[in-house]
């Protein structure tokens, strides 16, 4: 690299390719706000205010640090995402109650104490999410 | 060290290395947690020890970065820091408010914390690697500013370098970014779609400007090779990185919500992704290569080579492996992510600081270079790390492959949890490098208190 190629051409190609893409992203991205209304189930989460509360709770109390949701956080623990068609509301009432299992050597999950309400919440959320139109993923309803 | 003020970079170095021991401590701690899962219940439960790992992670990488701007940009701009006090205060506060996150975490129930912390005011909490409470985000936002207003008045008073210029494009982009965990959405598509302007924009994007303007900074250095010739392939390589980089955060949009589109996008730029890190490769063994000295400095020359393999290996390969959607389809957030993630880390970022700290710590502590005792030392420390950390990849992916089949190509699935089981072999081979990888870390630190006498050219 030397001869023509000078540092200041090199630099006006980093700075003009840079804001070329990034422009290209951002028209990606006002296209993916215009889309995504027919994917989101933000209909749902008008009608349903109990929606929002079930996410806090599901951000208070640090899902994500064991599980995953649509395949994104941490890998101890089953993908939450479709966990609403996999066993549906009142198995993950009912298995909230009981943690932790105290099987020795197994994975535990805490007992965080919900009350029923919180339960509904958390479970509305869930559905929610369960009806997100992910193209499919994931493969098969194991998460 | 050409000015007295580099030396607050000191501080920062010696506090990201308490922080990464701490790390490797609560790594080790949930590598168990996998195969004996209830190791330490209820006392630190795996999503506890999983926060402590990743934010203190995040925590020292950026004391790293920030360490080698304070020592980098005097050296560059050829004038002393426009206020070295204020990057001493902005040290203590940092860890102050790092260290009182790590102890909420582990000493109350994170909602405990978050109610604590007045989290209802503004949630931002418990999205993955943004678990801080608020108040510790804006902490961190006010010390960025105050480190950038520091660095940015030392630049304009100074002379002008492109390592300078593309440096601070990183960390302004660092702190503009960031920006964007203080907005959580109710709608999970959107909280999800903007969640990654942080983590991907980070890490494949304004993360690898800051990489790349350290590693010419040390090139220069112990290379000797012109300014003139490094600093263009700083500028082919960012190109590089953010061309394919920006758009590469398709990747991300693939399942969650976000239109189908996305997936060419996503797969196509991301699939070009490993070129930049392709590109530093070359960049590292060219210059070392083509040196016009010999440094005395040797360990500094091989973390600055072994960052170029590594992060080619483990962001370019690794990342490649399962970037392209009909793949991804079957590896998203299995253990294949997780191994691709644990090299890239320790490949691009860990490395690269530690290049640095290798290259500046001796010349802050008045001598070129280490004893040759002290380098053999840290070289232990350098190829225990770097080897046990590509057998911890190697272990992650094979028990990715048996879980992608076991749970999801398998005519008939198994469950999560009945697929963990059968992947415990490689859990455990995974935590016995890792305690190797400990050793190394031990053998690294060691070599700071080795004596001797200081290495010649």
């Amino acid at each position: 690299m030397s001869g023509t190629f000078t540092t200041s051409a090199a630099r006006n190609i980093f700075f003009g390719g840079t804001v070329f893409f990034a422009l290209v992203f951002l028209a990606l991205t006002f296209q993916n706000e215009r889309i995504i209304p027919q994917r989101d189930q933000r209909a749902q989460l008008a009608a349903n205010p109990g929606i929002a509360v079930g996410k806090r709770l599901w951000e208070t109390n640090q899902c994500i640090g064991c599980h995953t949701l649509l395949g994104e956080g941490a890998y101890f623990a089953p993908e939450l995402g479709n966990v609403y068609k996999r066993r549906g509301p009142d198995f993950i009432k009912a298995w909230m109650k009981s943690q932790p299992t105290g099987t020795a050597g197994r994975r535990q999950m805490p007992q965080f104490n919900l009350t029923d309400k919180e339960l509904e919440d958390i479970v509305a959320f869930l559905k929610y999410v369960s009806e997100v139109n992910t193209n499919n993923w994931p493969p098969n309803v194991e998460g | 060290m050409k000015y007295q003020s580099q030396s607050v970079a000191k501080i920062y170095f010696i506090g990201a290395m308490v922080l990464f021991a701490a790390q490797i401590l609560f790594g080790l701690i949930m590598g168990l947690q996998y195969v004996i899962g209830d190791f330490l219940f209820p006392l630190i439960p795996f999503n506890v020890a999983r926060m402590v790992h990743t934010n203190t992670l995040i925590v020292w990488l950026l004391m790293g970065f920030m360490g080698s701007a304070y020592y980098l940009v005097p050296e560059e701009t050829e004038t002393e820091l426009y206020s070295p006090k204020l990057a001493i205060a902005m040290f203590w506060i940092f860890l102050l408010a790092a260290g009182l996150t790590v102890v909420g975490y582990l000493l109350v129930p994170y909602a405990t914390l978050a109610k604590m912390t007045g989290n209802e005011l503004l949630p931002t909490m418990g999205r993955e690697f943004l678990e801080q409470p608020t108040i510790t985000k804006i902490g961190i936002v006010v010390v960025a500013l105050a480190f950038l207003f520091n660095l940015t008045m030392t630049v304009l008073k100074g002379r002008k370098t492109a390592i300078t210029l593309v440096l601070m494009l990183g960390l302004w982009g660092l702190a503009i970014f960031f920006l964007f965990s203080f907005y959580n959405p109710d709608n999970i598509v959107r909280d999800k779609f903007f969640w990654w302007w942080v983590v991907h924009l980070w890490v494949e994007g304004v993360w690898e400007l800051i990489l790349g303007a350290i590693l010419a900074f040390v090139l220069i250095k112990v290379t000797g090779v012109d300014r003139e010739v490094i600093e263009k392939w700083l500028y082919v390589i960012i190109t590089l990185t953010l061309v394919t980089g920006i758009i590469g955060t398709g990747h991300h949009y693939f399942w969650i919500g976000t239109p189908e589109y996305w997936q060419w996008w996503g797969s196509i730029f991301s699939a070009l992704e490993p070129i930049p890190f392709f590109a530093m490769t070359l960049f590292a063994f060219n210059m070392v290569n083509r040196r016009r000295r010999e440094h005395p400095n040797k360990v500094a020359t091989l973390w600055a080579l072994g960052t170029g393999v590594m992060s080619f290996l483990g962001a370019g390969v690794w990342g490649f492996l399962h970037t392209l959607s009909p793949v991804n389809f079957y590896t998203h957030g299995t253990q294949i992510t997780a191994a691709h993630g644990h090299m890239a880390f320790y490949g691009a970022y860990v490395m690269v600081v530690l290049t640095m700290i290798s290259y500046s710590m001796p010349l802050m502590r008045n001598r070129v270079a280490n004893s040759n005792f002290a380098q053999v030392v840290e070289m232990w420390g350098f190829w225990l790390m770097t080897v046990s950390m590509v057998f911890i990849t190697l272990f992650l992916t094979a028990a990715g492959i048996l879980q992608v089949w076991l749970q999801r190509v398998a005519a008939t699935p198994m469950s999560f949890m009945d697929t963990q089981l059968q992947l415990s072999l490689f859990y455990w081979l995974r935590e016995v490098s890792g305690v190797i990888f400990l050793i190394g870390l031990v053998a690294y630190l060691w070599s700071f208190f080795c004596k001797g006498e200081a290495a010649r050219a």
